[in-house]
């Protein structure tokens, strides 16, 4: 015997031996997240009967649901008072909800079609890394093809649009080495010739290549609220940006004008703007004139985001340090100069999610039009179709289908924002 | 001009010195088409179809002008008007007439600057309440939850006719008749008031109109007629003759059915007047000598426009009452084409 | 040695307006200038032009006139007889009160959702995390009307409560949810009822006075003395005896059924509710995101460092993580306050008499006064919201670090 023998010397690893159960697995997450104390699982309870609740309120409702008969009281003797939503108000008008009650029905696919391009105008803008800068283009152009689509007309409008924009770039650059408030100067009044000139032409060319005209009265439901949204948050940002420089200035003049205008927007609701643009307006304007009211409240509706937008942006101009407003002026760069190369990229950059706030809160107050006798989503869901007697009283099935479009178009846009920070803060690392 | 909005914007500067805001009839004429406000919905008035075409009496109205100036009753578009918005849609130039049951006040002709055009309907307040209610007069009606429409004469009247009785009431204040409509059927009101006829078409469009009953207390006048801004007479005469030749056209039995013929020429010296084919009143409106043939053909008569919208034959069912002919005893009294 | 000199000056060019930046600024500025007075006087030609073509002027004569309509929800005396001003101020009081309840209620919804998204309870957070995302995501408009018609169509009328075995019911015999409101108690002040407010207010004070007073005890001699039971029981006991000595001289007035609607109690409007609580769970959602916010931008060394020194998890929150998450939580949550003062203007949509509603709805339908009645409803808000973002940087300069 030696001692080898007696003493005991494990040669291999103890078998892990299984967590006691309430360590482990579910169990232990249970523990940890749901009843880890007493007020805890109070909480716990009170959450699991909330959803119980809305769950079971709202359940046979959705399950119950009838697709597909034409007025309420159709809808009431199928369900024979179980309860369920009376969907098939959705599958009927449908259309309207979406284009509003006068877009030509035959013509849907226009502004269907534009917003599908929408995102491919979109894409380069918003994943710039996936998608080559060359795509940019199509971004410059959409804002034409999209007019072209969506009101129709000759497509000499929105080719005479362009080429005035490209003329007025065109004098810009020349004029650039100049002065750059010569080339902004020259380049917006040879964009301004050009239209009024081609303006001119009027009657003449209407018919070129035309597709079938729609007024801008005729348009609505949702599509209303996209183009709203879409128009006045990209006339916006131009606007937004000169605004904030504006208000960062050193001329006095200027900066009492950008300030004054700011902050008086931003002090008064949307709501009194649209009135101004359905009342007064008018009164504004020369003897004679009236342009459409979509007009006059994407030009109010611009002037409001303008203004938020111009907020967050002196945000981050004032963020940025000041060494790099330096570093232009001692690179012997003018004022555009050093805006256009060193400050302004590096100011919107830390700015982008704020305007896309500014995007998500304009495009839920787009809703708002409805307050003046335009027929956007919210629009049609008051108006024509809770008044017509076939639908009169189905509110939960339309007030949640609209709730439902803004959600998953503004939920997506916040996503968006969200990854687009996390984008941009792995840039420093 | 077929403007586009894009253009519209940019050359309203230039055009704008050139529309002087005096001669709407010429402003008319050159874009080719007639822009008439109407109500944003109330069925048999004036309120857009399943398809979007915009049907009614007062959009009847409407189309006969466009018809009178034009030979084609579809050269009009309609812009849905508010309470609020109407009368700045009609300063502004936005709208070149309103027919949007605008009743003809004092105020509203001398102090807001327009001219009214006579009247296409006579009518007046009344209350709609459910039947089971059990309330036979609108004296009963106190301490009442009453659904109104703000921006309309019908708020103003409502306070008078309950501080005249002295009983007390809560008004409800909506924007919309649609939205009138939800809050009395779900009972959020008892009463409903606005003008006799939009009650009858709005308890057309519900599910049972059985149970709901108009009170026979009508508590004001309420003359509605179609409107232009004041200062333009030439155009204002257009309206009004408009309207007069429909209502004449009736008196004289010219319907939509025999005015051809009628065209032809006649034994009656007023119907060949009124019809152009005698003397030369078009002309003197600025208009083609047809003007009253093509308004006439574009709905009908006066009688017709009412039975076709909101007749007895109609969901909306009202009788003629005040609005018929001077002759079978109502108001209505075109004056003579000579 | 020759000294170095300046340059000779050159003579002034016409050129160095553009061209030289000593000069440059001046030239934009009037260029500015000459614009802005350009459009300025365009617009306001016009405006003289349409209104002399339509035969109208500015004047604000019509406020002074009898306004002819009623108000539902009056907080002061008024009468369809009385003006259009005071309409108007009818209106604002309305205002008022609304942004005034919103901003209560949505500031305890924020900060209970905002905390609760930072809880341990993975359902309770979740839970939030939905909440915020819904409102956030969806227009307030909506959100108003949803819960507009949750007040009309979902609720009972007041026939409901009427017979023998009524459909509905009045919960504890005092308040009643009808679908034209809900109707409370109302208090009513009798004789000496004064008295009781005053000591009411005067034990306010005392409590106050009595926690300062155990702070400061605590801090200069370590004695602890209790907190909550004495401040409660100085907070109501004198008032309680007060109350009943003087003989309850405040009683409570119960809504009654009688004739078309509930008499008697306190009516809260349908559209009113509607709009506040819409309102409050809308900023409510902005202000949980400002809270979470806010508590998350503490550095977690700071929670460390303080537990280090031994304090308690609440104290914890209170002396350390709270103080400094309330300066990041603040201003946000103010402009929060501004913004639902401001969409409390969508009153219209379900016809609460707003301001929006009196001066910019009815007065201006029934005067015609577009320009005087909009530029006075913009100058209202804009006056609000001055005062509101004048508040809003005192406090920032007060909690400003104070750097040596």
């Amino acid at each position: 015997m030696n001692r080898d023998q007696l003493s005991f010397v494990r040669h291999d690893m103890l078998p892990e031996a299984e967590p006691p159960v309430t360590e482990k697995g579910i169990v232990k997450w249970l523990r940890e997240n749901l009843f880890s104390s007493v007020s805890n699982t109070v909480l716990t309870l009170a959450a699991i009967w909330a959803v119980y609740y809305l769950v079971s309120a709202s359940g046979p409702w959705l399950i119950n649901g009838v697709w597909d008969t034409s007025s309420l009281s159709q809808c009431r003797e199928v369900l024979q008072g179980q309860v369920g939503g009376c969907f098939s108000v959705l599958t009927e008008r449908w259309n309207q909800l979406l284009f509003g009650f006068k877009y030509p029905t035959h013509l849907y696919w226009r502004p269907a079609l534009a917003f599908v391009l929408l995102f491919v105008a979109l894409a380069p803008v918003l994943f710039s890394k996936i998608f080559p800068r060359k795509m940019l283009v199509l971004t410059g152009l959409y804002p034409f093809i999209a007019f072209y689509l969506i009101w129709g007309g000759t497509i000499l409008t929105p080719i005479f649009a362009l080429l005035g924009i490209v003329l007025g770039f065109l004098v810009y650059r020349k004029l650039i080495y100049q002065s750059a408030a010569m080339g902004l100067l020259g380049g917006v009044a040879t964009a301004f010739v050009f239209w009024i000139l081609t303006g001119m032409l009027g009657d003449t060319v209407a018919g070129v290549l035309a597709l079938e005209p729609v007024a801008s009265r005729d348009m609505g439901g949702f599509m209303l609220n996209l183009m709203l949204g879409v128009v006045c948050v990209s006339l916006s940002l131009p606007l937004g940006i000169l605004l904030a420089l504006g208000r960062q200035s050193t001329m006095p003049i200027i900066k009492v004008i950008c300030v004054v205008f700011i902050e008086f927007i931003r002090g008064v609701p949307l709501i009194t703007l649209l009135f101004v643009a359905n009342v007064v307006l008018a009164y504004f304007l020369p003897p004679g004139t009236n342009f459409d009211l979509i007009l006059r409240v994407i030009i109010m509706i611009t002037m409001f985001a303008s203004a938020y937008i111009a907020e967050v942006i002196r945000g981050g101009l004032a963020a940025l340090p000041r060494g790099q407003y330096e570093a232009g002026d001692s690179l012997g760069l003018d004022y555009a100069q050093s805006m256009q190369f060193i400050i302004l990229p590096q100011a919107l950059k830390i700015s982008i999610p704020g305007i896309v706030n500014v995007a998500v809160g304009l495009f839920k107050d787009t809703t708002l039009v409805s307050v003046i006798s335009m027929f956007d989503l919210v629009g049609m869901v008051r108006g024509p179709i809770l008044a017509s007697t076939a639908w009169n009283g189905v509110y939960w099935e339309l007030f949640g289908f609209s709730a439902l479009l803004f959600f998953v178009v503004c939920y997506g846009i916040s996503q968006y924002s969200q990854w687009l920070e996390r984008q941009l803060q792995t840039d420093h690392h | 001009m077929k403007k586009t909005v894009f253009f519209g914007a940019l050359t309203a500067a230039g055009l704008a010195a050139g529309m002087a805001s005096a001669a709407t009839l010429d402003d008319v004429k050159a874009k080719g088409f007639l822009q008439c406000g109407v109500t944003t919905g109330l069925v048999g008035f004036a309120a857009p179809d399943a398809n979007g075409e915009w049907t009614g009496f007062d959009v009847g109205v409407c189309r006969a002008v466009a018809a009178a100036i034009f030979g084609d009753p579809t050269a009009v578009k309609f812009t849905p008007t508010t309470g609020k918005t109407r009368f700045t849609a009609l300063a502004s130039g936005e709208v070149d007439m309103l027919a949007r049951n605008t009743t003809w006040t004092f105020s509203r002709d001398v102090d807001l600057k327009f001219e009214f055009n006579g009247v296409n309907y006579y009518d007046g307040q009344g209350f709609m309440i459910p039947k089971n209610l059990g309330v036979t007069s609108a004296k009963e009606l106190d301490g009442a939850t009453v659904c109104i429409q703000t921006g309309t004469t019908t708020e103003l009247n409502l306070a008078d006719f309950f501080r005249k009785n002295n009983i007390s009431y809560e008004p409800v204040p909506i924007e919309t008749n649609a939205e009138g409509n939800q809050q009395y059927l779900a009972g959020a009101c008892d009463a409903y008031t606005t003008d006799a006829s939009g009650l009858a078409s709005t308890r057309a469009t519900f599910e049972n109109p059985q149970d709901h009953v108009i009170l026979p207390e009508i508590i004001s006048k309420e003359p509605l007629g179609p409107l232009v801004r004041h200062g333009d007479h030439e155009w204002g005469d257009v309206v009004r003759w408009t309207l007069n030749a429909l209502i004449a056209a009736e008196e004289l039995g010219v319907t939509s059915a025999n005015v051809d013929e009628l065209a032809k020429g006649t034994n009656n010296p007023e119907v060949n007047r009124l019809l152009g084919t005698e003397g030369n009143l078009g002309e003197m409106l600025g208009l083609s000598g047809d003007w009253a043939v093509n308004a006439i053909k574009a709905g009908g008569n006066y009688g017709e426009l009412f039975e076709t919208h909101i007749g007895e034959n109609t969901p909306i069912g009202l009788a003629r009452g005040l609005n018929a002919q001077w002759t079978d005893g109502g108001l209505l009294y075109s004056p003579p084409f000579r | 040695m020759s000294a170095i000199t300046d340059p000779p000056p050159k003579s002034f060019r016409l050129s160095m307006l553009v061209n030289d930046t000593r000069y440059r600024s001046y030239t934009f500025q009037f260029i500015a200038l000459v614009l802005l007075i350009m459009l300025v006087s365009y617009l306001g030609a016009n405006l003289v032009q349409n209104l002399a073509d339509q035969g109208q002027n500015i004047s604000y004569g019509f406020l002074g006139e009898p306004a002819g309509y009623d108000i539902n929800q009056r907080p002061i005396p008024y009468e369809n007889q009385d003006t259009h001003m005071r309409a108007a101020f009818v209106g604002v009081l309305n205002t008022l009160i609304v942004a005034f309840l919103g901003c209560l209620t949505a500031t305890i919804i924020g900060v209970f959702a905002g905390v609760a998204r930072l809880s341990q309870n993975w359902i309770v957070r979740k839970l939030m995390a939905i909440y915020v995302e819904a409102f956030r995501n969806v227009p307030v408009l909506i959100w108003i009307l949803i819960i507009y018609t949750v007040m009309t169509a979902a609720m009972p009328a007041p026939n409901a409560f009427r017979g023998d075995t009524p459909a509905a019911s009045m919960v504890l015999d005092a308040v009643a949810f009808t679908n034209r409101g809900v109707y409370v108690p109302a208090p009513i002040w009798g004789e000496g009822s004064m008295i009781v407010v005053l000591v009411f207010l005067a034990s306010i004070a005392g409590a106050i006075y009595y926690r300062r007073y155990a702070t400061k005890l605590l801090y200069d001699t370590g004695r602890l003395l209790p907190m909550g039971w004495p401040s409660l029981a100085i907070l109501f006991v004198p008032t309680l005896l007060i109350f009943f000595i003087l003989g309850q001289p405040i009683s409570l007035d119960y809504p009654v059924l009688k004739g078309f609607n509930f008499g008697g109690g306190l009516h809260i409007r349908g559209s009113l509710i509607a709009l506040w609580f819409a309102l409050a769970v809308y900023t409510g959602a902005f202000i949980a995101e400002n809270v979470r916010a806010g508590i998350q931008a503490v550095s977690h060394g700071q929670t460390e460092a303080a537990a280090s020194l031994g304090l308690r998890p609440s104290r914890i929150m209170n002396l350390v993580v709270l103080p400094q998450a309330l300066r990041v939580i603040i201003p946000p949550v103010i402009s929060q306050y501004l913004n639902l003062t401001k969409n409390s203007s969508l009153a219209i949509a379900v016809g609460y008499m707003d301001v929006t509603g009196t001066l910019g709805g009815i007065t201006l339908n029934q005067t015609g006064r577009a320009i005087e009645t909009i530029l006075l409803l913009m100058l209202f808000y804009l006056a609000i919201s001055l005062a509101i973002s004048g508040v809003m940087n005192a406090y920032n300069n007060a909690i400003k670090l104070k750097e040596r």
